[in-house]
């Protein structure tokens, strides 16, 4: 049961274009200077690559960066 | 910073020191806020405000000779705020006393011997701090001189109702008493602590002198404390009674409690005060007579008088400053929050933004009447934060990085002129004129070949005050210590700064090294270029930079060049020496965006002409928030691209413009063999409403270019079957970029760019 915060992308219909496979949601290690998380991100199930999506990189992301930044 | 220097800068602001009608006072009542509740018609409030303060405040608001109002700030204006009269108006609209709250028993007792007010003020205060007080007085009812005024001043009532409260303080009325040598002997015997009244105990044959100015400790007796002196031949002011019963008060207080009677005194009684009100454009209005002489102030009467009270602060760089208005507070707050901010072991620092947020452009100091500093204070937290690796990455690391591009060989350039090895004159634009890509720094330098003699060299590079800026002193002083190399090898030039942040950087870094204004040369020097093009019609206003307030030399110069070209000009508010920051300066823009906005958006709307900048980086900013502003260069040599309506060229471009200018003067200047153009990665096609997200974002052309690069040629990217489009993201030392593009004859369209600092394990990562 996958129970960690879940970033998809707002709109598409996503694959990875080196496998050609379709994206599925996984579990994937966030890391920043003394922080780490796991999130849910559209990753392929193939090859591993992950999609952050814009919203999560300009938004909650952006947000966790400085509040760590400022501890 | 300890806490001894945290007190030093605290002390510099003076916004928090008394009003002063408030320092006027023996008694220190808070007649500014007081003021501000009769405005408003809270008269109860009003009445609170007196209690809190004043003994007795029935008697003592009617009857106050009210020495504030000779200081009050109106005086030399039109007339001192009327506070006597508004006391006896609120006093009379609020009804009979009500008896304060008393501290729980002490366990000692104090002995007073008078009946008047500084003997009154002395029981009250006394048993206020839950005393047991005894007043011996001379006659059958306390009082003294209270009890000589007329009853239209003070009815017999509201004396006796303050009498009776006071027995219910625990303090008890022995009249009929000989208030001799004695009676001093026996009460020195039986209580703890004694005040003796002066003015009531004129056997005793006191005077000032006998009585310590500060504790009024009286010589040769422990314990006993003596105040109340009537000076021979002047009037006596009930109000300066009270003092003395006050201070003896304090002074028994600390006496029974067994602390130091003298420690932190200084404060107490009427004292001179440091606050600043500037009364520059204050109209003058006439105090409000009451209709009805006799009765006084009618409420509506006494808050028509209140609200002429000028409501005394300082504020002077508050008032001026965005940045320092953003924050609610003003320095001296700011001081103890950036000291709290710096010594957080764990746990937010929640004033982090606010210390990289200002603009060090240093109006502040300018503005205040006692000098106080920001950039020295916000400068000294950025260099600590910096120096226990607790600064954060956000605040800076963008403008950091710009200044490493234009200390990189893709910009940097020292050269003397072509078939010479050394220069009497080096040209130095500087890295933001050098990033415009309309200005004129070929054409200057020209210019400037032609006119001086000695031979003139070019320098092209950052002078490092961004660095300086971020508290990253030892990447400033490397910039310098690299330019000194070259500086030494051309012959030890005299550096000509068309930028006064560059002025500024190398006054600050390398005072052995002369530099002068590019508008002092022009004018005095090389002489200004033939007129050509079309010049403004209207008049336009001056935007000085801030960082070359100082220069009086090269502000002037400006001034002429342009009453030379004919222009009229109309001063802007804050100019010369007070002039504001573009938001650039100490890299507010890019540690807070939407204040920087705030603090440009001022300024812009300082005047509707047109502006002439003397910065680059300020003229970007104010086109940048739409006013037409002209680089005095555009001016003097004008050309085609240098109107004064262009748009800041953003990030990417002004990249891009210096390196293109380091190409054109090798080029043409040096006719130096150019190595071929280094070809984009990819090349990217940027609707301008993508590239202004991109610029807030600080993401630049050549990041999307490598991710594109990247995912094209390793087939690493993500499609989506609806629209066609690849997203592909890459790691690079610190940050990542994504880009969101489809690819159309080998272009990349670019719809979306964004970048974060996070790692995330499912993206591909930059090999070093």
């Amino acid at each position: 049961m996958n129970d960690t915060p879940t970033y998809l992308p707002e709109s598409g219909d996503w694959s990875c274009a080196a496998c050609g496979e379709k994206l599925t949601p996984a579990p994937i290690g966030v890391t920043y200077l003394q922080g780490g998380f796991t999130i849910t991100l559209m990753t392929c199930p193939k090859c591993g690559l992950s999609l952050v999506p814009e919203h999560l990189a300009v938004g909650k992301m952006f947000e966790v960066e400085q509040l760590l930044e400022d501890k | 910073m300890d806490q001894q220097g945290l007190r030093d800068i605290e002390y510099r602001c003076i916004q928090e020191e008394q009003p002063a009608c408030q320092a006027a006072c023996p008694l220190h009542v808070d007649v500014r806020k007081f003021m501000g509740q009769v405005r408003s018609g809270d008269f109860s409030g009003a009445r609170k405000t007196l209690d809190r303060t004043l003994p007795l405040p029935t008697v003592l608001g009617r009857v106050c000779d009210h020495p504030c109002q000779t200081h009050c700030v109106r005086v030399p204006i039109d007339a001192a705020l009327a506070m006597g009269s508004l006391e006896r108006a609120v006093i009379s609209a609020t009804g009979p006393a009500a008896k304060p709250l008393s501290m729980p028993g002490k366990g000692k007792r104090a002995a007073v011997m008078g009946g008047d007010v500084s003997a009154l003020t002395t029981a009250w205060d006394l048993g206020k701090k839950g005393y047991a007080v005894d007043v011996y007085f001379p006659g059958d009812a306390p009082g003294g001189h209270l009890r000589e005024l007329s009853p239209d001043t003070l009815p017999p009532a509201a004396l006796a109702a303050e009498i009776e409260i006071m027995g219910r303080m625990n303090v008890t009325f022995r009249p009929g008493q000989t208030l001799d040598a004695a009676l001093l002997d026996t009460l020195c015997a039986d209580y703890d602590g004694v005040y003796v009244e002066a003015v009531s105990a004129p056997a005793l044959g006191l005077s000032k002198a006998d009585a310590d100015a500060l504790t009024l400790a009286l010589a040769g007796r422990e314990g006993v404390y003596c105040g109340g002196f009537a000076a021979p031949g002047e009037p006596l002011s009930i109000i300066s009674l009270a003092g003395d019963g006050r201070r003896a008060a304090v002074s028994l207080d600390r006496h029974l409690a067994g602390v130091s009677v003298t420690a932190s005194r200084e404060r107490e009684g009427a004292c001179p005060t440091r606050l600043f009100t500037n009364t520059a454009g204050v109209i003058p209005l006439p105090a409000v007579a009451p209709a009805d002489a006799a009765a006084g102030f009618a409420p509506e009467e006494a808050k028509a008088e209140a609200a002429r009270c000028l409501d005394c602060q300082c504020l002077e760089c508050v008032k001026a400053c965005t940045y320092l208005a953003r924050y609610k507070g003003y320095p001296r707050v700011y001081a103890r929050q950036i000291y709290n901010n710096l010594s957080i072991v764990q746990g937010a620092r929640s004033y982090n933004q606010m210390i990289n947020s200002c603009t060090l452009c240093g109006q502040c100091e300018e503005l205040c009447p006692s000098g106080f500093s920001m950039p020295d204070l916000i400068l000294s937290a950025r260099r600590d934060m910096v120096s226990r690796g607790k600064m954060p990455l956000w605040a800076h690391e963008f403008a950091l990085e710009d200044m490493a591009f234009s200390l990189s060989d893709a910009f940097r350039l020292m050269r003397a002129a072509p078939g010479e090895t050394t220069c009497s004159h080096l040209f130095f634009p500087g890295c933001q004129l050098g990033g415009d890509p309309a200005a004129s720094v070929p054409a200057v330098y020209a210019h400037l070949r032609a006119g001086l003699p000695g031979g003139v060299g070019l320098g092209l590079a950052c002078c490092g005050a961004p660095a300086f800026w971020a508290g990253r002193q030892d990447l400033a002083e490397a910039a310098m210590a690299a330019f000194r190399v070259d500086w030494e090898a051309l012959g030890q030039p005299r550096v000509i700064a068309a930028c006064a942040s560059c002025q500024a950087t190398f006054a600050r870094m390398a005072p052995d090294i002369p530099v002068v204004s590019l508008w002092r040369v022009l004018l005095d020097e090389a002489g200004l270029p033939a007129p050509a093009g079309q010049l403004p019609d209207g008049p336009v206003a001056i935007h000085d930079a801030c960082t070359g307030r100082h220069d009086a030399a090269g502000l002037a110069a400006v001034r002429e060049i342009l009453a030379k070209l004919g222009l009229t000009v109309e001063e802007l508010p804050a100019s010369g020496k007070l002039a504001s920051c573009c938001g650039f300066g100490g890299l507010q823009a890019n540690a807070h965006p939407e204040l920087a906005a705030a603090t440009i958006a001022r300024r812009v709307a300082e005047s509707p002409r047109d502006f002439v900048a003397t910065c680059s980086m300020c003229r970007d900013r104010l086109a940048g928030a739409g006013k037409r502003t002209f680089h005095l260069l555009d001016l003097l040599f004008p050309s085609k691209a240098a109107d004064p309506a262009r748009p800041d060229p953003g990030f990417s471009y002004r990249h891009e413009a210096r390196v293109r200018l380091k190409r054109a003067v090798l080029e043409t200047v040096w006719n130096d063999p150019l190595p071929p153009e280094t070809p984009p990665a990819v090349r990217l096609v940027i609707p301008e409403a993508v590239r202004a997200v991109l610029e807030t974002r600080h993401v630049l052309d050549s990041d999307l270019a490598r991710v594109v690069a990247y995912a094209e040629a390793t087939g690493r990217k993500f499609t989506d079957a609806e629209t066609g489009r690849h997203l592909a993201g890459l790691a690079g030392a610190r940050v990542t970029y994504w880009a969101l593009y489809e690819m159309q004859g080998g272009v990349a369209h670019i719809h979306a760019g964004y970048s974060h600092r996070m790692n995330v394990t499912g993206v591909d990562r930059q090999e070093a």
